[in-house]
């Protein structure tokens, strides 16, 4: 083979003939290595603990493929966790499908798949199968991730937005909009991109902790896209209620917020990638926000604010840190840097 | 905080009990509509005191006429656009340069990444839509002036970088305004420097106050220019010392000096001001869009229904605008100050509408 194209994927890699039996073998099985996937069967078969399953799927691009803080290996499979665990669900197997453009390296494929299966082990998932095809050069941006995740829904949870009422309390398990704003500095070469660090984790370890005593406990959410407006929003709606957050007592990482201010972003409409946000009853939340705080992945947790009975439609209301008030509406369309 | 928030909206009552009628105060630029609007500060100041929006949204004031240049030199085969991406959304009379899909527009953050385009692209001319105040022309010029001594002589910009000063003389010089002052944008005055606004001073007798973007440096700035209005004065003020300077940055003075000189120039809502935009200089004019394709600027025909004019102006407030939520909405943006992140309306629409459903 041509010195050039031996360590770059090719099209005969996704082609279902030797090099992809070779790719999966010596590059794949040995990194997620677990009795189901090695079987190497069409379809995994798994033993559930729980007759309630939780089942979710995503896929995932993102640019830069690597960031501070990971990486689109990591995040495809963190953020498939997040979606199980947020849920209710104990999150047990994954699939990880991969679409692969003519020509990517093989070695930037290795610490893809390496730090997937790192995220993957670290939550006590399994990746039980998957797929890779490979896609003209052009046809695709570098890779692109497909993620299903199966999970057992955890005894005695019952999250809905129907059990959302006034007066409950809203967490957040820490910092907002550090995953957005870290991908949006290091595509933009802004200067003080060294100082962000996305969030990029699974929240499934945290979420599992409080549900081991469900009582109180409503509705979880995961802030991803359109950040924790869009999440917010997706309550109010549904739920016909309106909710006062404390713009005071959002946790938010300095360098983060000046990263916003110099592109003109509004750090609530920001993407996380480790965050949860969680709707409890009142006289339950300070018991939610300690058990957040002593957890790693909930040092920064706050009580944002509360749920309230609408006056005519649903809004969210934010009163800012100099005592004014303002709506926070459903992220729209797409949002470019201020010029200056 | 609250001390000082609270000394701050003293000094504000006691202007208005002082002057007896309502104190209209504008603020300039479009990165203090925004922070004004995200800091939810319009409803807690006092019922006699208004903030009107000004003309410091770089694409808002862009005159129809220059937005129909941009959707022409996109369809030519010749050139690459080079935009902000602010401006692609702007409606002209053909579209936007986002619904003509043309795949020669290119987003680009700053004129240094329109001219590695050009660079990239020989075979191609790289135009780069040279929109903003002060603030973006010293890079603008930097650009022309890289491609003047590396001899990229496939690059050029259409110019549109606009003076603040000119236009708020403008503003206070006509007979229907009601602008008591100006709060002035910090990130402006850095370049242009504090002392830069005497002529509104020394001619119109209006209060100065330049201050930054953070909440408490907005409320400050506000207070300040109720003490002066209170005392009768009329003074330029600086509370964002550690960056504003009386005399500001003269090596982005000389840059401008050096590629630019001043020329009249349209202004959406304004119509033409003398003296207030920058064009590039006689032997720079290689460099100049407008010259390399013997295009000739003419004023554009209003969007039928928008009054981004007069909201730039301070004489209306977004909801006035009979479009404003119904059809022009920043989905489907009717005007310039729908589209830009900066504009007024995008900011009434996205923090300040009310909550009844049928506004
Ligand atoms: S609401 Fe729309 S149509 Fe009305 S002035 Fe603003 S941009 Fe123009």
């Amino acid at each position: 083979m041509n010195d050039a194209l031996k360590n770059k994927i090719l099209l005969a890699h996704g082609g279902g003939g030797r090099l992809t039996n070779n790719l999966i073998t010596s590059r794949i099985l040995p990194k997620f290595g677990n009795e189901i996937l090695a079987e190497l069967q069409d379809s995994a078969s798994i033993e559930l603990d729980s007759a309630s399953v939780c089942f979710t799927t995503d896929s995932y691009t993102v640019k830069p493929l690597f960031f501070n803080g990971g990486d689109i290996g990591k995040l495809a499979v963190c953020g498939t966790i997040n979606d199980l665990a947020v849920a209710g669900a104990k999150p047990v197997a994954l699939s990880l499908s991969l679409i692969i453009e003519e020509g990517f390296g093989l070695d930037v494929l290795d610490k893809i798949l390496a730090s997937a299966a790192k995220a993957a082990s670290e939550a006590g998932v399994c990746i039980v199968t998957g797929d890779t095809k490979v896609v003209e050069t052009g046809a695709a941006d570098g890779i692109f991730i497909n993620t299903s995740g199966l999970g057992t829904k955890l005894p005695g949870t019952n999250l809905s937005f129907a059990q959302i009422e006034p007066g409950d309390k809203i967490i957040i398990n820490g910092t907002i909009g550090d995953h957005g704003m870290t991908i949006m500095s290091q595509r933009e070469g802004i200067k003080f991109e060294s100082l962000l660090k996305s969030d990029c984790a699974s929240v499934a370890p945290l979420t599992c902790k409080i549900l081991e005593n469900p009582d109180g406990f409503k509705f979880m959410r995961d802030p991803t896209r359109g950040g924790l407006s869009a999440t917010l929003n997706e309550i109010t709606a549904a739920t016909g209620h309106s909710m006062k957050l404390i713009e005071n007592n959002i946790p938010v990482n300095p360098s983060v917020q000046a990263a916003a201010d110099m592109l003109g972003f509004d750090l609530l409409n920001i993407a996380n990638e480790g965050k949860v946000v969680i709707v409890t009853a009142p006289d339950t939340a300070d018991k939610v926000l300690d058990l957040c705080k002593t957890h790693p992945l909930g040092t920064d947790a706050a009580i944002i604010g509360q749920i309230v009975a609408s006056e005519d439609m649903p809004i969210v209301e934010v009163i800012t840190k100099v005592g004014g008030s303002r709506i926070v509406q459903m992220p729209y369309g797409r949002e470019f840097p201020r010029i200056c | 905080m609250l001390n000082r928030i609270y000394k701050a909206h003293k000094q504000m009552d006691a202007a208005c009990e002082k002057l007896g009628r309502q104190i209209n105060i504008m603020e300039v630029c479009g990165t203090h509509t925004v922070a004004i609007f995200r800091n939810g500060l319009r409803p807690t100041l006092p019922a006699g005191l208004k903030m009107l929006s000004g003309p410091g949204c770089p694409v808002c004031v862009t005159d129809q006429g220059f937005i129909d240049i941009t959707l022409e030199l996109a369809q030519r085969k010749d050139c690459i656009v080079a935009t902000y991406g602010d401006m692609v959304r702007v409606p002209g009379k053909t579209g936007s340069l986002e619904t003509m899909h043309a795949p020669n527009v290119k987003i680009v953050l700053s004129s240094s990444d329109a001219l590695a385009l050009a660079r990239d692209n020989p075979e191609k001319t790289v135009v780069f839509i040279a929109v903003g105040f002060e603030t973006t022309a010293p890079a603008t010029a930097v650009a022309v002036r890289e491609a003047d001594i590396e001899g990229i002589e496939n690059f050029c910009i259409l110019g549109g970088h606009k003076l603040v000063v000119p236009a708020m003389e403008a503003l206070v010089g006509a007979k229907n305004h009601k602008i008591d002052a100006f709060l002035c944008p910090g990130h402006v005055s850095v370049i242009i420097g504090s002392n830069a606004f005497a002529p509104i001073v020394e001619h119109f007798s209006r209060p100065c106050v330049v201050a930054g973007f953070e909440p408490m440096q907005v409320i400050e700035g506000i207070a300040g220019i109720c003490r002066q209005l209170a005392d009768g004065a009329a003074r330029i003020e600086s509370i964002y010392q550690a960056v504003v300077t009386p005399g500001g940055n003269k090596t982005a003075q000389k840059i401008i000096e050096e590629y630019f000189e001043p020329a009249d120039g349209l202004w959406r809502g304004l119509g033409s001001i003398g003296k207030s935009t920058l064009q590039l200089k006689a032997e720079y004019s290689r460099f100049d869009a407008l010259k390399r394709f013997e295009i000739e600027e003419v004023p554009g025909e209003e969007l039928s229904g928008c009054r981004c004019g007069e909201v730039l102006c301070g004489l209306i407030d977004t909801p006035e605008c009979a479009l404003f939520e119904k059809e022009c909405t920043p989905d489907n943006p009717v005007g310039p100050c729908m589209v830009s992140s900066e504009g007024a309306c995008a900011a009434w629409y996205k923090y300040g509408r009310k909550r009844k459903r049928n506004l």
